[in-house]
C-alpha cells in the first residue's frame, strides 16, 4: 500500500507494533518510464519534419496575336524528347529554303550531366555570370546593400544589347518539348538555368519544323 | 595519519530531470504530429537545387505517373466551401456527413459525378482505387471549375475574416493563397502543361512546381 506516513502513530518506542505497517512513500515509476521512452521513440521516428520544397515558375499569358513573332536577341533553344535525349541550338531558328538564304539551323545533342548542360549554360551566359559573380563579391565586402544586389543581378539578367559598346544581351532560354519529353527533364532543365543565373527563360510550343529535325537526329 | 574517507557513492542516479525532458518531448511531439492522410496516389516528384519551402495556403493540383490530374485545397474550411459551390454547379447535393469526411480527405482524382462514392469509400478501399482523373479537357473543364471556386471560396473566406479582425480592432496577417503542381517526374510533360494551361486559363501565372531537395552537390 502507498500511503503516506504521517508519523501521527509513530514514536510509541522501537517497538510499536505499527512500525511493520511502514511502507515506502515512493512508487515505482520505471514502467511509467518505460511508456514515456516507447512513445517518445514512437513520435521521433514518425514525425516528418520535411516540408516539400518548391522551385516558383512564371508563365507567360497567352499573347493576343500569335503571328507576331518575338525577335530574340541573345538565345538558346533546347528541344527535348523521349529517353532523356536534349539537343539545342542557337539563336534562331532557320527551315531549309528560307527566304532569307541563311544556311539551316542545325541541332547538337547535349546532356543532363555537370559537364553537358551546366557547362554549356555557364559558357553561354558568360557576361552574366561574371558580372554577378562581381556584384555578389561587392555585396559580400559591404559596398552595396542586399536590396541594390538583387535589383542590380536582376537587371544584369534581363541587360539590353548595346552592340557598340560590346554588350551583349542577357541570355534566354527557350524550353520545348515534343510529345514524348518527360516532367523530370523539364524541372532539371530550369533547375539548370536557375543556377546559372539565366533571368529569361519561357516553355515553349515545339515547332513542326524543329521535332522533324529532333526526330531525324534522335533515330 | 588521518585516513581520507572516501565518500560513499550513491549507485542510483537521479533520473527526474531526464524522465521530466522525456516527457516534455513527448508531449511536444504528439501536438505537432499531423495525422497524414493517405494519398490516392504516390508521386515521385524531381530533384531540384530550390530551397524554398511549400507555401501554407495552397491549392495543390498533383499529375500521376499516367498523367491523370488531382486536385487538393490545404485550407479545410476552404474545401468544405468549395465542395458545396461545385455541388451547386453540377445540381448534386452533398449531405453534411458528406462534406465533413470531404474535409478530412486530401487530394482526389475523380469526375464529380463519381464524388460521392469515392468520399464513402473506406481508408483501405480509397488505396486500392484507381483514381480516373478529375477531367480537364475542353468539353467537361472540371478542374477548371474546382480551382476558379476554390480561389473565389479562398478569397471570401480572408475577406470575412479580415472584416473580422478589423471589427474587434486587431490586424489580420493575410497569407495569399498560392498554387502547386505536384507531378511525378516519369510523367509525359504534356499532361503537366495541360494543368498549367487550365491555371493560365484562370488567370493565374505564377505558380510553385514541388521538388525534392537534391543531395549532394556535385555540380556547384
Amino acid at each position: 500500500m502507498a500511503e503516506v506516513n504521517t508519523g501521527d502513530g509513530g514514536g510509541h518506542g522501537k517497538h510499536d507494533k505499527k512500525r511493520a505497517k511502514k511502507s515506502s512513500t515512493r512508487i515505482d515509476m520505471t514502467p511509467m518510464v518505460d511508456l514515456a521512452f516507447l512513445l517518445l521513440t514512437f513520435f521521433v521516428l514518425t514525425s516528418t519534419f520535411s516540408k516539400s520544397k518548391v522551385m516558383e515558375i512564371p508563365f507567360p499569358k497567352d499573347p493576343k496575336d500569335l503571328k507576331v513573332q518575338q525577335k530574340v536577341n541573345n538565345a538558346i533553344t533546347f528541344l527535348m524528347t523521349k529517353d532523356n535525349k536534349i539537343y539545342y541550338y542557337n539563336g534562331e531558328f532557320y527551315p531549309k529554303n528560307n527566304k532569307d538564304g541563311k544556311p539551316p539551323t542545325t541541332i547538337t545533342a547535349t546532356d543532363f550531366s555537370g559537364k553537358g548542360l551546366h557547362e554549356l549554360l555557364l559558357d553561354r551566359n558568360k557576361p552574366t555570370v561574371d558580372a554577378i559573380k562581381k556584384l555578389e563579391e561587392r555585396y559580400k565586402n559591404k559596398e552595396i546593400a542586399d536590396t541594390t544586389y538583387r535589383r542590380l543581378a536582376i537587371a544584369e539578367q534581363g541587360r539590353k544589347a548595346v552592340p557598340e559598346k560590346g554588350i551583349v544581351a542577357g541570355l534566354t532560354v527557350l524550353i520545348k518539348t515534343d510529345d514524348k519529353a518527360v516532367y523530370k527533364n523539364v524541372v532539371d532543365l530550369i533547375d539548370e538555368v536557375k543556377i546559372c543565373n539565366i533571368g529569361i527563360y519561357a516553355i515553349v510550343d515545339m515547332m513542326p519544323s524543329e521535332k522533324e529535325l529532333i526526330d531525324a537526329a534522335s533515330n | 595519519m588521518p585516513k581520507i574517507k572516501m565518500p560513499k557513492g550513491n549507485p542510483s542516479l537521479d533520473m527526474t530531470p531526464m524522465v521530466d525532458l522525456a516527457f516534455l518531448l513527448v508531449t511536444f511531439f504528439m501536438l505537432t504530429a499531423s495525422v497524414r492522410m493517405t494519398e490516392p496516389v504516390i508521386v515521385d516528384t524531381p530533384d531540384s537545387h530550390s530551397d524554398k519551402l511549400l507555401p501554407e495556403n495552397v491549392i495543390m493540383l498533383t499529375v500521376d505517373k499516367r498523367g491523370k490530374a488531382y486536385f487538393n485545397i490545404s485550407n479545410v474550411e476552404v474545401r468544405t466551401k468549395t465542395l458545396e459551390r461545385m455541388g451547386k454547379q453540377y445540381n448534386m447535393t452533398f449531405t453534411p456527413a458528406e462534406i465533413k469526411a470531404f474535409g478530412k480527405m486530401t487530394s482526389f482524382g475523380v469526375p464529380m459525378n463519381q464524388l460521392k462514392k469515392f468520399i464513402a469509400l473506406s481508408e483501405k478501399e480509397k488505396e486500392k482505387f484507381v483514381s480516373p482523373g478529375v477531367p480537364l479537357d475542353s468539353l467537361d473543364n472540371q478542374l477548371s471549375y474546382w480551382i476558379r471556386f476554390g480561389h473565389i471560396q479562398e478569397r471570401t473566406l480572408a475577406k470575412e475574416a479580415q472584416e473580422k479582425a478589423k471589427s474587434v480592432g486587431r490586424t489580420f496577417k493575410d497569407t495569399p493563397l498560392r498554387f502547386a503542381i505536384k507531378a511525378d517526374g516519369q510523367s509525359n510533360f504534356l499532361n503537366v502543361k495541360d494543368v498549367i494551361k487550365v491555371l493560365t486559363d484562370n488567370d493565374i501565372y505564377v505558380f510553385n512546381l514541388i521538388t525534392n531537395l537534391e543531395k549532394g552537390d556535385e555540380k556547384k
